[in-house]
């Protein structure tokens, strides 16, 4: 891996509702997303997975300082974007965009697509009304429009063609990274396929940098080079994404991924069950946040907090027993 | 279908349902059976009509749609030849059904076990006390943990996956015969997707519970069903064993379907699309429906629709391109 960092993010935290107080640590608020180191190098795509609430499209939003984060920062291209002004900020914006799950929520129903897509172009003060139009244009083209979707409104499209909007807004003033926020998710599974081909043949157009946030592994490992696994705000492993998906390190990634439903009747499961619920983001547990439901537990797991580490296959873990290789092997697919 | 011999639990014939003012149909021509304790898994995109279906066999279609043909029978009786009283002692009886999103279908002001003993004291006459008892039984059955103590909660201090076991509790609660599903996992998160298919194929062992299970998802049709109908547009493309439906589909829009899901292992090759988009509502083609999007369509499909045909033992497709390009004679199922 020698690729450029595009995104580097160090020690990113957000607490919502709590009362931060000068001195170090809060109290009292949810800890959506707690102290995440994260890189995604340039044109790759990191797949971000976990459960509901675990942090993952908080993560996404402070990525692009969509929300400010509480402690942390955030570097796009080597410039720290915590820093930046006003100003400096929206110019960086056009660089950076998100893509949205749902294409109905995004757009503005009372608004053609065609007016939608050139909005970017209007806030950004970019170009004449005849360079804005020809621009539209061409985004609809990329995407796979025609060109006569410039004039319709949001209704009177299908849910695949409405995340191809989706897609042209995001594109439209060529951002060089993108977070796609479950942007396949609400879509049938024979558009869902469309629709990953289409973002994979724009990555490779217009050297796209993806951060790929879904709770459908599947969809994760077909699109991913890389995919790190989040659990109640952190990230408890991050890996080559067919080394994950074959050979899970962390207690959590291995339970997750032997949930996943069999692509055949006759599969052989190999189920790691989970007991208990996800531990409440008010209420983190001491030490390891996964010990509670964790069928290898020690008592120092309870103890100390593990960091994400590196371990000797150059994958990163945050966990005791996987990082000394004490942890019972487990394979998905023996 | 024929050549099993065991008498069936719930059928369906000839299922019609159109749009009131319109007449666009929304399902056209149902036919299948459920036996006692197998599970029919129910799959299609959106516009398939799959809940549509879910509703006409509880007899809870909304006001603007109208069942014009077709016969449901649960156990021999033929609810859509009674009263709709009947069918509504029916339903709180023997037909139930679960939910995607179960907070919108518990009373969000009512403890959950009082929710759970309304069902017994009104289904199976049960006096207060015995309600509540049963209740707490019920929460044992469905594994929630502690209980005791949850018994006495409100749907919003539960979880997603909770929820939906309470769902479950208040469905047996009457000790139906027939549990429909329509889309029960689709909003939870996988580890507890995975629990909830466990706990309904438990009940399905334990207590020979027949389910109709509605899905998009053909990886939780995997793990569940016996026997799968694949809907497309409103119709029955094709109905088999649940190994026939993944090692040999024979409905180009099954292997489409298949096709286009992204594997979880081996190589990541460009995804299978298939073109174009469901058709709306009002906008069916009388002829094959799959054909604007089949990349085997040829001038029969066009013009034609086809029967629901015999492939093979229990397979059988609606598609002319098993049979030749001819139109199959009508299976009898």
């Amino acid at each position: 891996m020698t690729r450029e960092i595009a995104i580097e993010a160090r020690g990113l935290t957000k607490v919502f509702g709590g009362r931060g107080s000068v001195f170090g640590r809060q109290t009292g608020g949810a800890r959506a997303v707690d102290g995440v180191d994260l890189i995604v190098r340039s044109g790759e795509t990191l797949g971000l997975v976990g459960e509901s609430g675990c942090g993952k499209s908080t993560t996404g939003r402070l990525l692009l300082r969509l929300i400010e984060p509480t402690a942390g920062s955030v570097a796009f291209n080597g410039r720290d974007l915590t820093e930046l002004t006003k100003a400096e900020l929206r110019r960086s914006r056009g660089k950076m965009q998100i893509i949205f799950q749902d294409p109905y929520g995004s757009l503005n129903p009372r608004m053609t697509v065609g007016d939608a897509i050139s909005e970017a172009y209007v806030i950004h003060r970019i170009g004449d009304r005849a360079s804005r139009a020809k621009s539209v244009l061409e985004m609809l083209d990329l995407v796979g429009l025609p060109r006569s979707a410039a004039s319709l409104y949001p209704h009177e499209f299908s849910g695949g063609q409405r995340q191809r909007v989706g897609i042209a807004r995001a594109l439209a003033l060529r951002p060089s990274f993108v977070v796609c926020d479950e942007a396949v998710s609400a879509l049938d599974v024979s558009v869902q396929a469309q629709i990953i081909n289409l973002l994979q043949d724009l990555q490779r157009e217009l050297n796209l940098t993806y951060l790929f946030i879904s709770h459908n592994l599947s969809v994760v490992r077909h699109i991913s080079d890389r995919v790190a696994v989040m659990y109640l705000g952190r990230i408890v492993e991050v890996a080559e994404a067919d080394h994950l998906f074959a050979d899970p390190a962390h207690p959590y990634t291995q339970a997750l991924l032997s949930a996943i439903p069999p692509s055949h009747p006759d599969e052989p499961r190999h189920r790691h069950e989970l007991v208990g619920d996800l531990p409440s983001a008010h209420d983190i547990p001491v030490g390891c946040r996964f010990a509670p439901r964790c069928p290898f537990v020690q008592d120092r797991c309870r103890a100390t907090d593990p960091q994400l580490s590196p371990l000797p296959d150059g994958r990163f873990v945050a966990c005791h027993r996987a990082a000394d290789g004490s942890l019972p092997t487990y394979r998905l697919n023996s | 279908m024929s050549g099993d011999m065991q008498r069936p639990i719930l059928s369906v014939q000839g299922l019609t349902t159109v749009l009131a003012r319109s007449g666009a149909t929304i399902l056209e021509d149902i036919s299948f059976s459920l036996t006692p304790g197998e599970v029919l898994g129910v799959v299609g995109e959106s516009g398939s009509g799959k809940s549509m279906l879910a509703l006409s066999i509880m007899g809870l279609l909304p006001n603007v749609v109208r069942r014009s043909r077709g016969i449901v029978s649960l156990d021999g009786d033929e609810l859509t030849a009674q009263s709709p009283d009947h069918w509504r002692e029916k339903r709180g009886r023997d037909l139930a059904m679960i939910f995607q999103e179960p907070m919108t279908a518990l009373n969000p002001v009512m403890r959950v076990g009082n929710q759970i003993a309304e069902v017994l004291r009104r289904r199976r006459g049960l006096s207060g006390y015995e309600a509540s008892k049963e209740a707490l039984n019920l929460l044992r059955l469905v594994e929630i943990p502690s209980p005791e103590k949850r018994i006495s909660a409100y749907p919003y201090e539960l979880s997603g996956g909770m929820r939906q076991r309470v769902m479950i509790a208040i469905a047996l609660a009457a000790d139906p015969k027939v549990l429909i599903a329509d889309e029960p996992t689709t909003a939870l998160d996988v580890t507890v997707q995975a629990q909830i298919l466990d706990l309904l194929r438990k009940l399905r062992r334990d207590r020979g519970l027949s389910l109709l299970f509605i899905t998009h998802d053909l990886g939780v049709i995997a793990e569940i069903a016996d026997r799968v109908m694949v809907l497309y547009a409103g119709r029955v493309a094709e109905i088999a064993p649940v190994r026939s439906i993944f090692d040999d589909p024979q409905h180009p829009y099954t292997q489409a379907l298949l096709a286009s899901i992204p594997d979880m292992k081996g190589p990541r090759g460009r995804l299978v699309t298939i073109e174009g988009s469901v058709p709306a509502i009002g906008g069916m083609l009388e002829a094959c429906r799959f054909s604007p999007r089949c990349p085997f369509r040829r001038d029969i499909c066009e013009w034609e629709r086809p029967h629901l045909g015999v492939v093979s033992g229990q397979q059988a497709a609606a598609c002319f391109r098993p049979f030749g390009y001819e139109q199959p004679l009508e299976a009898v199922i």
